[in-house]
């Protein structure tokens, strides 16, 4: 069961009873959820853990929600793979991908969504909304259909409309809004303040966000109860990347975890790198920037938890990488080809940033790495279009051994 | 009256601008700052305004017209 307190405010620690609200009232700061955590502590243990669901779910007394609240989607406990070949590649002797891209909806997403879903329903909201231009919509929408939710999820008009197809075999109602990435953005922030309508990211955000605390957990539960040495992680508004260090933490606070000492890195695409930008500049001042990069996934160009994250990054004594753009796209296919997982954008970004800092030496040899691939490939086709180059032959074997020479030629 | 809660990010060249300031001279509003960070090279602030809602949009678009940022302080709504 939930052990949820009140919200506090993560600026002023002033205290809220737990309702659907984001906002402190008085210094406008963001709120969090704050756990009965001596509660917690008599309870949880890790057989109670692995006699659990193979879900999120099996973490529920570290939720603001029970899974009894509203639905189950089977979301999480996704694959831990030890990357050997990539490794190799790399010179890491312990390097792990996260595959969250098996997810219901093939994102980590569902994580989030899940835990904001519950939570809506348990307030007693008939409608679930959120503004996306990719995996959230998605998620919101299969959640909101399982749950039999009014759904609403809004988009820029000039999204792809492959992009809307995600959201739309499900049912909700899409809302194309006539208006640049700003203008979508102020209507909605509008939108969640005057509607009596659970959106995800805005007043159930302080819920939602605590689902990303799952991937934490999980890694140290699969890395057989310790905390990796480092973790890569993308970020878009950065809440993923502190979400995953607060997991590891409170793990280690109810003594699930001998010592963390992770080092946490983040990863962002050169056309929206916000908090990178922060890094380098040595300031916790995150400049917004309108993004323009192919990580879709990414492009946050004003990061509701930059500063949070640049926090960790300092408490860690962690890095932040900025990856050209066209090694995206070639990192997705470096991960296929070595690990077969196929990785979205986010994940070519992670990869790349992975890369980065082992051929630096900043990451050594035998440290324990988990990257975090957080969405599955086929939502972002677009970007490898390029990568089939078929060996074209005549029905017959003579041809074929033809143009395979040929092909061989070309290509070996 | 409406009241409408926003976050103005600076430039280092609009930092010396008496911005709030003219917002609760020149418009018929009244500002409230909640929170904010002024550095050298930049700076933000969080603040509320109150007004009747033509006025807050009028003043909103003439701040833009500064080269001041105006975002909701919820940061980017719309997520991948």
């Amino acid at each position: 069961m939930p052990y949820i307190k009140c919200l506090y405010c993560r600026e002023c620690g002033r205290e809220y009873p737990v309702s659907p609200e984001h906002v402190c009232e008085f210094c406008f700061g963001p709120l969090e959820v704050g756990y009965d955590y001596e509660a917690i502590k008599k309870v949880i243990s890790k057989d109670k853990i692995q006699n659990g669901p193979l879900s999120i779910w099996r973490y529920e007394d570290l939720l603001p929600v029970a899974r009894d609240a509203g639905i189950d989607m089977g979301t999480g406990f996704t694959p831990l793979v030890k990357a050997d070949n990539l490794g190799k590649i790399l010179g890491l002797n312990n390097l792990y991908i996260k595959n969250d891209s098996t997810n219901p909806t093939f994102s980590f997403k569902d994580r989030v969504v899940s835990v904001a879903t519950n939570k809506a329903l348990e307030f007693g909201f008939d409608t679930l909304a959120c503004a996306s231009t990719g995996n959230l919509a998605g998620s919101v929408s299969a959640h909101g259909a399982k749950a039999k939710m009014d759904t609403k999820v809004f988009f820029p008009s000039d999204l792809e409309q492959g992009k809307i197809l995600g959201a739309a075999i499900y049912g909700a109602t899409l809302v194309a809004v006539d208006g640049t990435y700003d203008e979508v953005n102020r209507l909605c922030s509008e939108l969640a303040d005057n509607h009596k309508w659970a959106f995800v990211n805005v007043n159930m955000r302080p819920f939602y966000s605590e689902g990303s605390k799952t991937l934490g957990y999980e890694v140290a539960e699969q890395l057989g109860w310790r905390a990796p040495d480092r973790c890569i992680v993308p970020a878009a508004s950065g809440s993923l990347f502190t979400k995953i260090w607060k997991g590891l933490n409170e793990f280690h606070d109810l003594g699930l975890l001998e010592s963390v000492n992770t080092i946490m890195d983040l990863a962002q695409p050169e056309g929206c790198s916000p908090i990178v930008d922060a890094f380098d500049q040595d300031t916790y001042h995150v400049k917004p920037v309108r993004p323009d990069t192919i990580a879709k996934s990414l492009a946050i160009g004003n990061p509701a938890d930059g500063f949070y994250a640049l926090k960790t990054i300092a408490e860690t004594k962690g890095n932040a990488v900025r990856v050209p753009e066209p090694e995206v796209a070639e990192c997705m296919k470096l991960l296929a080809e070595t690990e077969g997982i196929f990785t979205e954008t986010a994940g070519g970004v992670v990869i790349s940033a992975l890369r980065s800092l082992a051929k630096r030496g900043i990451i050594s040899t035998d440290e324990v790495v988990v990257a975090f691939v957080t969405g599955n490939g086929l939502k972002t086709l677009e970007v490898i279009e390029d990568a089939a180059d078929p060996v074209f032959t005549d029905p017959d074997y003579k041809s074929f051994q033809a143009a395979l020479d040929v092909w061989n030629k070309r290509n070996l | 009256m409406p009241i409408k809660r926003v976050k103005f990010t600076y430039e280092q060249e609009m930092i010396k601008e008496p911005i709030i300031s003219i917002l609760s001279k020149d418009f018929d509003l009244v500002t409230n700052i909640r929170r904010a960070d002024v550095r050298e090279d930049m700076g933000w602030v969080v603040l509320e305004i109150e007004g009747e809602e033509n006025e807050i949009q009028r003043a909103l678009d003439w701040v833009s017209t500064k080269e001041v940022r105006v975002d909701p302080i919820s940061g980017d709504v719309v997520e991948g």
